[in-house]
């Protein structure tokens, strides 16, 4: 069954998507949670092994990942490209997580405030745009 | 910091490829009333065209204090238009264009979580449709900008004007952009990234 946090803000049910879409909800086999923690939108993936196995539990989704992954992207960015909702990414990067295919980038922060340094990295670089 | 020789096994070394290869990722929210520019922004400011996701939120209920009476929960998805924008190797900036309808609000909470700030594109046209925006922003505590975009055969207002109908306080910025320009874009990113940083300045010893 679905592996649910304490932390009830870290539910994310999109069981709706079975009703409405029925392929990305199979490609998942009715998996709605990915099996790590938080993924945000914008936390990055990077491949950190190109070779993909030939394994039962990996789809063609899943190796159109590896291969978009070999320059980090986001999870928004993924799901566009697959045409996917984020939801069935989020479980399918799990999958490559756990096999040692893929990095995610630490959890999602909890608070709006950011170091200064990065205020003023982002400044500078938007200045010289 | 010794970071040169820990490398030793599969888990380090994925670590270790981890840390040196991501960026940071940021997050600034693009709101405003239905064809107000949002989705003109993004594209405009960002390295490829706007890209859509579909994101599936979570119904939390309205009242972010109330704890009773919300288990029963709904879930959304909404799609949302959002762009990119490399700053160096060590950042990675993405702008989300935030779901219009208002019957969308209560997933903001989700997307305005973590953000840096957010850009409120005003059309003098229709100036009521960014007053949700403000509101939430300003309720939220989101540092947040408002962008004039000066759509031709709009009639040009005074930025006084807008600030006395938006009742917008004297420390929010408020600029005139083209959302259309990439220079102009760039500009209210500057000026939101400016003033948010100004806010996280302040934000501590305001809370006693």
């Amino acid at each position: 069954m679905t592996h649910l946090s304490d932390d009830p803000s870290e539910e994310q049910w999109i069981d709706d998507e079975a009703g409405r879409i029925v392929r990305p909800y199979v490609m998942t086999r009715g998996r709605t949670e990915p099996s790590r923690g938080r993924i945000d939108l914008i936390t990055l993936v990077v491949t950190l092994n190109p070779a993909t196995p030939v394994d039962p539990g990996l789809g063609p989704e899943h190796h159109t990942i590896v291969r978009l992954c070999e320059r980090p992207l986001s999870v928004a960015e993924i799901a566009a490209h697959l045409d996917l909702p984020a939801g069935t990414v989020r479980v399918m990067l799990g999958d490559l997580v756990d096999r040692g295919l893929i990095a995610i980038q630490e959890p999602a922060r909890e608070t709006d405030v950011l170091d200064l340094e990065t205020y003023k990295a982002v400044l500078n670089g938007l200045r010289t745009l | 910091m010794d970071s040169v020789r820990s490398d030793s096994g599969p888990a380090a070394r994925a670590n270790g490829a981890a840390r040196t290869k991501l960026p940071t990722a940021i997050k600034i929210l693009i709101a405003g009333g239905f064809g107000a520019g949002k989705t003109t922004m993004v594209g405009s400011v960002s390295e490829t065209r706007p890209l859509r996701t579909e994101e599936t939120l979570t119904d939390r209920g309205v009242g972010v204090d109330d704890l009773s009476g919300v288990e029963e929960k709904k879930t959304t998805t909404v799609a949302m238009d959002f762009g990119r924008i490399s700053i160096g190797d060590a950042h990675v900036l993405y702008l989300f264009g935030t779901p219009g309808q208002e019957r969308f609000w209560f997933v903001w909470d989700e997307l305005a979580l973590g953000a840096m700030g957010a850009v409120v594109i005003a059309d003098t046209r229709r100036l009521a449709d960014c007053f949700p925006s403000v509101d939430y922003f300003e309720r939220r505590g989101t540092p947040f900008v408002v962008a004039v975009n000066c759509f031709e055969g709009a009639r040009r207002y005074d930025l006084d004007e807008i600030r006395m109908a938006l009742d917008l306080g004297p420390a929010i910025p408020v600029v005139l952009c083209d959302a259309r320009q990439r220079e102009s874009s760039k500009n209210v990113l500057v000026a939101l990234v400016q003033h948010a940083m100004q806010t996280r300045s302040t934000k501590e010893p305001i809370a006693g």
